[in-house]
């Protein structure tokens, strides 16, 4: 069955902090989908409610319309693993035979030998203690964990740090993958925005603790544009939109729309001599959480 | 107009687009999956659908139920008939403006053209 995911009014504040501040989404369906923030937004604390792992301040969190939090029906079809890697599986004084192991027990859903094709994908020694492996090869032990958990619901939450880039390419790779062997909920938590957004089915955006944004990841980029040109032209043609980013070189200007443009818009910018470009989310992303920096 | 996707979207699209151009891809030819696709350009699936579904609307593509896309038996002859609209204000105006911007003059241009009709030697 193909699960829901639902954040209403969620709040989860720490002594003196509100890390996520009222959150209402829904994600629903299969594929891949990106927690996109910036640093401190609220990602990991808003993974943990999803997957239980911490108590809501407030508001709910609900898998398949049921509560998440001390729920033992829920909690087998849910698998968080974490960056930086504090999950039980990952005991450190543990083997990493010993971690497979006990991921085999605790996930119903466990694919053993899927595993053991990624552990040698990977080139992890499964006689290392887990605190012996590298920072890089931790961090692919721990994606190797969630994702051979086949677990209906997947959050990772920036699995990929210290993986250089070709460890990080070969876990997008699998991610997709999997994901199209086995259709289920994965949501994965990055900054690194330019390399993990072309997998991305659907991009949820927090700031600050709040939703930005949660859509369909085509939709979001045919909703931003590049309009370059002429600087007096590109003023004309951006007034009264939304304008993100604006750069003047010389006589000539680029500026970033936010916004759906009409086909009649596009053809009236192509034929007063402008250039419309897409926008990479990463821009997009910069765009729309840059204010005050922190 | 692709102008409002991804890089890989259009690319996908304009890379089905030459093949049928070229003949690579035949009539009635099927083209590998949306999963294919997405392994192999390492993007999410749904956006390879997406280039597949724009290409269906072109009538290039056409969808057999539960068996995949296939090249429309007269999607050849549309793109070719596309192209050559576009011939003059895609490549020929470009070509005199910049021939003109860098001061080689026209009958240079003309006479050039005439020596590759007539198969003149290539230099």
């Amino acid at each position: 069955m193909s699960p829901t995911i639902s954040a209403e009014e969620l709040r989860l504040r720490y002594r003196n902090t509100t890390a996520v501040d009222g959150l209402t989404l829904t994600l629903d369906g299969p594929g891949i989908y990106g927690l996109i923030g910036r640093n401190g937004s609220g990602k990991t604390s808003l993974m943990s409610v999803l997957a239980g792992f911490r108590r809501a301040s407030g508001g709910r969190a609900r898998v398949n319309g049921q509560p998440v939090f001390e729920n033992p029906r829920i909690l087998p079809e849910i698998c968080l693993i974490r960056g930086g890697a504090d999950t039980v599986e990952h005991e450190l004084r543990n083997r990493v035979s010993d971690a497979l192991k006990l991921a085999a027990d605790l996930r119903p859903n466990w694919d053993a030998d899927y595993a053991d094709e990624l552990v040698s994908k990977f080139g992890i020694d499964r006689t290392k203690r887990v605190v012996q492996l590298s920072t890089g090869q931790r961090s692919a032990l721990a994606s190797i964990l969630g994702l051979a958990s086949r677990a209906p619901v997947t959050l990772l939450d920036e699995t990929y740090l210290g993986m250089d880039a070709p460890a990080r390419y070969a876990f997008y790779d699998e991610l997709l993958r999997d994901s199209m062997a086995h259709p289920r909920m994965l949501i994965v938590s990055s900054h690194l925005v330019d390399e993990v957004s072309p997998i991305l089915e659907r991009v949820v955006m927090i700031d600050q603790g709040r939703l930005l944004l949660h859509e369909d990841a085509e939709t979001l980029r045919a909703r931003g544009a590049t309009v370059s040109g002429p600087a007096d032209t590109v003023a004309d043609f951006v007034s009264g939109r939304t304008v993100l980013n604006e750069r003047r070189l010389g006589r000539s200007a680029s500026a970033v729309v936010y916004g759906e443009l009409a086909e009649a818009d596009r053809a009236h910018a192509r034929e007063s001599g402008l250039e419309l470009e897409p926008v990479p989310l990463q821009d997009l992303f910069v765009h729309l959480t840059k204010g005050e920096n922190r | 107009m692709f102008d409002e996707h991804s890089p890989i979207y259009r690319q996908i699209a304009d890379a089905i687009r030459a093949d049928v151009l070229s003949g690579a891809l035949r009539e009635d030819e099927q083209i590998m999956s949306t999963n294919q696709y997405a392994a192999h350009y390492r993007i999410n699936p749904a956006t390879a659908a997406k280039a597949f579904q724009d290409l269906v609307d072109e009538g290039v593509l056409y969808k057999r139920r539960g068996l995949g896309m296939f090249v429309h038996p007269r999607a050849r002859e549309k793109l070719r008939d596309q192209h050559r609209a576009r011939f003059f204000s895609d490549v020929v105006d470009p070509m005199v403006t910049e021939a003109r911007a860098i001061g080689v003059s026209l009958d240079d241009v003309i006479a050039r053209v005439a020596e590759l009709r007539d198969g003149g030697e290539h230099r």
